[in-house]
Formats: C-alpha cells, structure tokens, sequence
C-alpha cells in the first residue's frame, strides 16, 4: 500500500529525515515511534504535502503512484489522511459545513457524484452514533472550543467520513485522557480493514495498547533504527528510548 | 476640455442655473438652510488629502478628468427590474430612485400603515415642506464636512420616512438607488431623512445598485433621528458598479433608551466614503454600528465614523471586518468621543481586515478621546494574511486551495451577517457574500 524510499526532508535547511525506508503492506497497522526531535510530525507533514516540509531525496508511493508531486488537497484525493496532533480551530465554520465540503472535494476528485444534503446527513448521522459522539459536535464549528479529546474524537470522524486508504495519526494519544484515549482508540479500531492501512506515530506505548500494531518502529534522529512486533512497544517502556538508540548505534 | 467635477467654480455656475428650480425654492428656511450649505462649500471646496480625515481617501484625484450631468437634467433608459434584499413574497414598502430620480413604476407605497409617512423628498418639498423643518441637520462649520454642505445646498431627492409614537411598523422599509440607468454620468445629491418616534420601532434597507459598471456620482446625507424608547435597524448595501464614486455621510441622533442597529456591506464602486456621526443624547442609549467590506481590483472603500457620548450610560459597540483582493483599498477610522459628563460609558471598537494579496493594504486608525473618568471602553485592529494552518488543514481534508481560501473568507465575515437581527434579510446577504467569493483568484 505505502511505500518510503530512501526519504530525506529538510525544513528550513536543516535536514530532519535523513534516509527512512518503510513498506506497509494493504490493512496493517505500523507503528512509529520516537523520542520528541526525532522526526515523527515531520514525516507525517511530509507525507501530507505541507509548505515548507522540503523532500531533498526518495520518493513515496501509496498503490504505486508518487505523492510527492501532488498538492495536499490531491493527496487527500488519493487517500491520505492525516490525523493532526493539533487539529485547527476554524471559528465560524460549522462542523457539517465542513465536513459535507471534505466529503464531496474527495468525491469529485475520483470523479463520484457529490453527495445531496439529505445523502450525507444520513451518512453523517451514521458515523456519529458510530463513534458515540453526540450530534452537538456537527452544529458547533470546527474544533472551536472544543476539548482536547472532542478534538480528537472530530478526527476520527473525519477519517470515517473521508474513508482514507492511508491514515496517519500523528500524536493522536496526546493531551487525552484514559477515558478519551480509549474512545479514540475505539473508533481508530472500528476503521481497521483490509483496503486501509495505517502509520500511528506516537512517543508513548500507552496508545499502542489499545490499537494493536502490526509492526513497530523507532525512529532516531531520522531514521529508523530497529524495526519488530508489537512486542517492541513494551521493551521501550520498560527500557527507554536511550538503551535502544544506544545499542542500535 | 474636460471639466473637473465638484470644483467651487462649477458648483457655482450650476447654482446659478438651477436654484430656483430645486424643489421647494421660495421655501424662506429652505432658501437659507441651501445658501448656508453653498456658503460652506464655496469656503472649504472638494476635501482634500491635506485634512485629517481624507489623508487614505483622495477624492479630488478620483474626480480628476471626471464630469458628470446633474440629476435633473439627465435623460434615463426604461429599467425592467430592480434587485431586491428581500424574499420574493415579502409585503413591501418600498422607494426606487433612478439616478436620482422618483421612479414611481418601481416603487410600492400603498396601504401605508397608519401613522408612517414614506414618501419621496421631492412630493414632500411640494406638498408639506414645514415635516421637513427641524428634520433636516445642517453640516457643521468643519471643512471635512464640506460634502455635506454641497449636499445641504444641492440636494433634490431623497426620502423621508418618518414613524409616529408608539407606531411598530413590521414590514421593512426598502429604498432602492439605481445607478447607470442613463447613457450619461449622473451625478445626484439626495436625502433620506428618518425619524422615528418615541417607543416606535422600524427597519430600513437602503440599498445602492448599479446597471452595469454605473460611471455616476451620488452624494448621500441621511439625518437619522431614533427619539426615546425607539428603535431602528438598519441595513446598508452597497453594490454599485466598479466605476462609480459612492459618498454619504450619516447623521444619527439618539436619544433616551433608543436603539438603533446597522449593517453596512460594502462591495461596490470604485470609491466610496461612507461617514458616520452618531450622537448618543440620552441615557441608555445604544448603539450598534457593523460593516463588511470586501472589495478588490483598484476598489477604495472607506468608512470614517464618529461616536459621542455626552451622558452617562451608553453604549456603543462598532465591528467591521472585510477582505481586500488585488489592489484594493480599505479605510476605517473610528473614533470614539466620551464627554466628560458620559460616565459608565460602554464603547467598544473592532476592525479585522483579511488581505488576500501582497498588494492589498488597508489603513485603519481607531481612536479613543476619553474625557470622563469611569468609562469601560476598548478598540483593537487586526489585519493579516488567512491563517496557513487552517488553509493545510482544510487542503489535507480535500478541498481545494481556492475552495479553502473562501471557505474561511466567508466564515470570517459571515459572522457579522449571522449576527444581524433581521433573519429575512440574511439569506441574500450570504448570497452576495458567495457570489463575491466566485471571483476570487
């Protein structure tokens, strides 16, 4: 489904990433994980076509055609999602507006009729009580005021909605607490399949207990320096990151 | 040779042609109030970049090389339909003029309601000119009021709408100018004159269109009267074509628990001014001033506004927000007065500007002359490029960059609309709103 070749990224000059190779077969779920400065929100910005996240070297394909040349707006046409470990407040837009206007963008890029109003609200409606949230958060602007786990939760719903190929969440455990966690990791879980596949990028193993990696990787000063099962998580629990980049070194 | 419009000279020549004949000539107040007006003007002239508060506004070189037939004179084409701010089914009241003239085929006056007069200035000057005596504010001495006083001496039609006591006049009162509608430039000077008496409540839609690009001039005075316990809201809309010069200036007077609420949208001409000077007479008073601008190519819109408190207890609060595209211009200054008496004056003062382009600018100046010592009042400005990280956040989403762009335009300054009491009235101006956001690049 995803594959990063040999990827460098610069930003501002300086280079972050600095060679990563990673491959994600179609429905698994990989892990990365990393001490803060490593590279991780970079690689997810990257990956999702911000400005100023520069790609000096390497190419990534997802089902083979090359990200890189395409704006963020086509990248979310081809099916990458980013989960954002900041999502955006945007006052006085509503939730719904927003979502119906995501909706119908992705929609018409892969050349499917929009949707009408009374199509996505039912779809809308669906994927709410999905999740548990309450109707509420559609009428409410985007992210405005909202908690660090609605946040969160708003994310998911977006992925649910935009039904990605590939989701990157990115620091999705951050600022929540156990109950939201375990909510957001419900959601994440209902959207595991076999057509979509996931990188969850994190610094703690908490998150990894409640959405179960396929594979995990750390990463250090940009690159990925050992790879295994999700019994990696737990040796960098109890260990740290300092033994493991120590003796990988 | 082209003859610059608005110059001292030419406004004398054409004083001497037409003073008899305006409307209501012979009419001894009249006669003076329109001298004193002339008198002004002849001793001011065209404001220029030299006083205060034309510095961002240059009107005398928007006007160079411009020439204009005077209202009266000028030859107009038939119009088959007039744009409306209000649902198709509503009840109307309404006033049409076409470049600055009564157009009694457009307008709708009957079945008046018991209690309000609504009738073109030009009938009233004819039939009962003393309701207009006492109605009429004249400019201050001050030569940045020196296009009221070519007002006060020029004009020749307009409206007066006048609410009797205790009146609720729920159906909304449209007056509709329409520029363009003649092969010639036309330049017009006209009045509304709005009073609204006490406990009466009222709202007016004033409404500036243009057939085509709309090359005319209009000089606009409102004098807004809101007597105690009364209430006005009022809506502003001006659309006019790129090429046309829009100027008004509103006098508002308020007095004990009154109210009065405004929107002014402003999308049209290539320049337009728009002052307002609004006096809070009575406790409890309040007032309301919003705007939006969204204006590009070479557009300049300016709104330069006064609020005075001169008693304890009012309020005021004034937001205006706007977009600039291309090469456009925005002006806002806004002052706030608290007189020394005004104590527990409530005044608060917002302008945010969105430039969409490098070469967009505006110049904003809020100011604050406090001279009362137990006063709650604040002003802020902001103005910036639209935030790059919802743009990438609304862009990881799928929606395009042009799509994102006015998404949060419109959500920036839907705002205002959404905010503004009149529901019936909201639907078009979001439409205006979207229709504004098609053209941007």
């Amino acid at each position: 489904m995803l594959e990063i070749k040999n990827l460098h990224a610069t930003v501002d000059g300086t280079e972050i990433l600095k060679g990563i190779d990673l491959s994600i077969g179609a429905g698994e779920v990989h892990a990365i994980m990393g001490p803060n400065g490593s590279g991780k929100s970079t690689l997810s910005y990257v990956l999702s076509g911000r400005d100023g996240y520069e790609v000096t070297e390497g190419e990534v394909l997802l089902k083979g055609q090359n990200l890189l040349d395409l704006a963020p707006e086509e990248r979310a046409a081809a099916g990458v999602f980013l989960a954002f470990q900041y999502p955006v407040e945007i006052p006085g837009v509503p939730n719904t507006t927003f979502l119906k206007e995501a909706v119908n963008a992705v929609r018409k890029s892969r050349g499917e009729s929009a949707l009408d109003a009374m199509q996505f609200l039912k779809v809308l409606r669906a994927k709410v009580k999905e999740l548990g949230m309450s109707d509420e958060y559609l009428k409410r602007a985007v992210n405005a005021g909202f908690s660090g786990g609605e946040k969160k939760r708003n994310e998911v719903l977006q992925m649910a909605m935009l039904e990605p190929a590939l989701a990157v969440l990115d620091e999705t455990d951050s600022g929540l607490d156990i109950d939201a966690l375990k909510a957001v990791a419900d959601g994440v879980n209902a959207l595991r399949g076999p057509e979509r596949s996931m990188l969850v990028i994190t610094h703690y193993q908490r998150l990894l207990d409640y959405i179960v990696p396929d594979r995990v990787h750390v990463l250090s000063q940009g690159r990925i320096i050992r790879s295994g099962g999700p019994e990696l998580a737990k040796e960098l629990e109890a260990k740290g990151y300092a033994d493991i980049i120590e003796a990988a070194a | 040779m082209a003859t610059e419009a608005l110059t001292v000279s030419e406004i004398e020549g054409r004083w001497r042609d037409l003073a008899g004949t305006l409307p209501g000539a012979g009419i001894d107040w009249l006669d003076d109030f329109r001298a004193q007006g002339l008198e002004q003007f002849r001793a001011s002239g065209l404001p220029g970049p030299r006083l205060e508060s034309w510095k961002y506004t240059n009107l005398p070189r928007a006007l160079r090389d411009r020439s204009y037939t005077p209202a009266a004179t000028a030859q107009r084409t038939s119009l088959d339909r007039v744009a409306s701010l209000l649902p198709a089914e509503s009840t109307r009241l309404r006033l049409v003029f076409l470049d600055g003239r009564f157009s009694a085929e457009h307008s709708q006056l009957a079945d008046l309601p018991e209690g309000v007069t609504l009738a073109p200035l030009s009938r009233v000057l004819r039939d009962a000119p003393q309701r207009l005596e006492g109605l009429l504010q004249a400019a201050d001495y001050d030569r940045e009021r020196a296009l009221q006083a070519l007002n006060d001496a020029l004009f020749d039609e307009g409206l007066l709408l006048s609410v009797s006591s205790g009146i609720q006049l729920d159906t909304p009162v449209e007056v509709i100018f329409v520029g363009g509608t003649s092969d010639e430039a036309v330049e017009s000077h006209q009045r509304l004159v709005v009073s609204i008496g006490r406990g009466a409540e009222a709202t007016l839609v004033e409404h500036h269109q243009s057939v085509g690009s709309g090359n005319g001039l209009l000089n606009l005075v409102s004098d807004i009267h809101v007597a105690a316990g009364a209430g006005l809201t009022h809506l502003r809309v001006q659309e006019t074509g790129d090429e046309s010069v829009h100027l008004a200036g509103t006098h508002l007077q308020l007095e004990r628990d009154a109210r009065y609420r405004s929107l002014a949208f402003t999308s049209g001409a290539a320049l337009s001014r728009h002052e307002i000077d609004a006096t809070l007479l009575g406790e409890n008073a309040d007032v309301t001033l919003d705007g939006a601008y969204l204006l590009r190519g070479r557009q300049h819109g300016d709104t330069t506004s006064v609020i005075r408190h001169t008693v304890p207890h009012t309020s005021a609060r004034q937001t205006y927000k706007g977009a600039l595209d291309d090469r456009a211009r925005g002006v806002f200054q806004g002052r706030i007065v608290v007189e020394q008496d005004a104590q527990k004056t409530d005044g608060r003062m917002l302008n945010k500007t969105l430039l969409l382009s490098e070469k967009a600018e505006i110049d904003s100046k809020p100011e604050l002359e406090i001279f009362a010592d137990d006063v709650q009042c604040a002003h802020g400005a902001t103005a910036g490029e639209l935030d790059a990280d919802a743009l990438f956040y609304l862009r990881s989403r799928g929606l395009s960059q042009e799509g994102a762009r006015a998404l949060l335009v419109e959500a920036f300054v839907a705002e205002l609309i959404e905010d503004f009491p009149v529901e019936a009235l909201r639907p078009a101006l979001l439409e205006r709103l979207q229709h504004w956001l098609l053209g941007t690049s």
